[in-house]
């Protein structure tokens, strides 16, 4: 479904200036604070806390004020599954295929070749579009910005995106003679990847049905 | 933080709607912090998804309409992902219905897949703006609109 149920675990740290709240919603707050519209890497999308199942005992440790709490919750996320329909609606297009949003999420593309076919892309509008043959001969039918469109999922990516280590060191710095070893120099900087999107969902409307809203409603 | 079932239960899109406008409203009602930088994440979220889900057939359910279809549903066989599916996303066509449900021309004749259709119109409501614009067809007069 769009939307399953997690169930996890975590340790929980409630600073000492928050110790006069209700500890249930203190630990609701700074999950959600933790979680809320955030990737969990091979989960989805997390959307809000759905309830506490168990509250171990809270301690405090030697050097820090705060308390420590052992939380089992279930979070709300977005996670469709596989061949499921869903609406959204068209972001962008592009020479990768059309950019479907949800709104709440962004990142689904409709490959080229999971449009209807044949299909072309517009360079010059940047849209693409369904050559829909008819007897009068080939129908353009656009795939404008902000149309409502239903595509089914056919795959979903997570990228692990934590921080990475700094890269292993480089060269070595040859000792000039005479003078004081100056430091190395700073590793290279990673190469300016394009950032990829945590969760990417790939759909497909090539399929009686799929496609603009428009295209089949009478 | 660690996760121990990635898939405890499927949520109908009417059960995440209820829970996020209840939220809002105790939110609300808190006043004090909901502002602050750390809630920023929760509140774009609860908004964004909120306003998808308003512009869908949850928005229109209730625990007993959602318990009902469900009854109804029964005899029809069909797993629970499907019913879950025609929940949502209340099809009113046959084209949408062979979408959902699997294999639909092997398990669903002609006549049930027309009688699906009447069964998820008649049980979940529609939008109002949709109905009194559409002109006339035969669906919809089927559909039987308790007007």
């Amino acid at each position: 479904m769009m939307f399953v149920l997690v169930e996890m675990v975590d340790t929980v740290r409630i600073p000492p200036w928050n110790f006069q709240r209700q500890l249930n919603e203190a630990i609701a707050e700074e999950l959600n604070k933790k979680l809320a519209n955030k990737v969990v890497y091979n989960v989805g999308l997390c959307i809000c806390l759905y309830d506490i199942t168990k509250l171990e005992d809270s301690y405090i440790f030697p050097g820090d004020g705060a308390s420590h709490t052992k939380v089992h919750y279930r979070y709300v996320v977005f996670h469709p599954f596989l061949d499921e329909i869903l609406v959204g609606k068209i972001k962008y297009c592009s020479q990768e295929g059309v950019h479907v949003t949800m709104g709440f999420f962004d990142d689904i593309l409709i490959p080229p070749e999971s449009l209807q076919q044949p299909a072309k892309f517009d360079e010059a509008e940047q849209v693409w579009l369904w050559e829909y043959e008819t007897e009068e001969g080939a129908h353009d039918l656009y795939m404008d910005q902000g149309e409502e469109i239903r595509f089914r999922v056919t795959d979903e990516v997570f990228v692990d995106t934590s921080p990475t280590g700094p890269s292993a060191a480089v060269t070595d710095t040859p000792a000039q003679p005479g003078q004081s070893n100056a430091p190395p120099p700073p590793p290279p900087e990673e190469s300016a990847e394009k950032k990829e999107p945590p969760y990417t969902l790939i759909g497909t409307i090539c399929e009686p049905g799929l496609g603009l809203l428009s295209w089949w409603n009478n | 933080m660690e996760v121990k079932n990635a898939n405890a239960a499927m949520l109908s899109n009417y059960e995440v709607f209820k829970l996020l406008t209840d939220l809002k409203e105790k939110r609300k009602d808190s006043g004090k912090n909901k502002n602050s930088s750390g809630q920023q994440n929760l509140n774009t979220i609860m908004y964004e998804t909120l306003k998808h889900l308003s512009k869908t057939p949850c928005s229109r359910q209730s625990p007993e309409i959602v318990k009902e279809f469900l009854t109804i549903m029964m005899p029809h066989k069909l797993t629970k992902a499907e019913k879950l599916q025609l929940l949502n996303q209340r099809p009113q066509t046959a084209v949408e219905i062979q979408l959902m449900v699997e294999e639909s021309e092997e398990r669903l004749s002609e006549e049930q897949i027309e009688d699906l259709i009447q069964t998820v119109a008649g049980a979940l409501p529609g939008d109002p703006e949709q109905e009194n614009a559409a002109p006339a067809d035969t669906e919809m007069e089927e559909a039987g609109e308790h007007s």
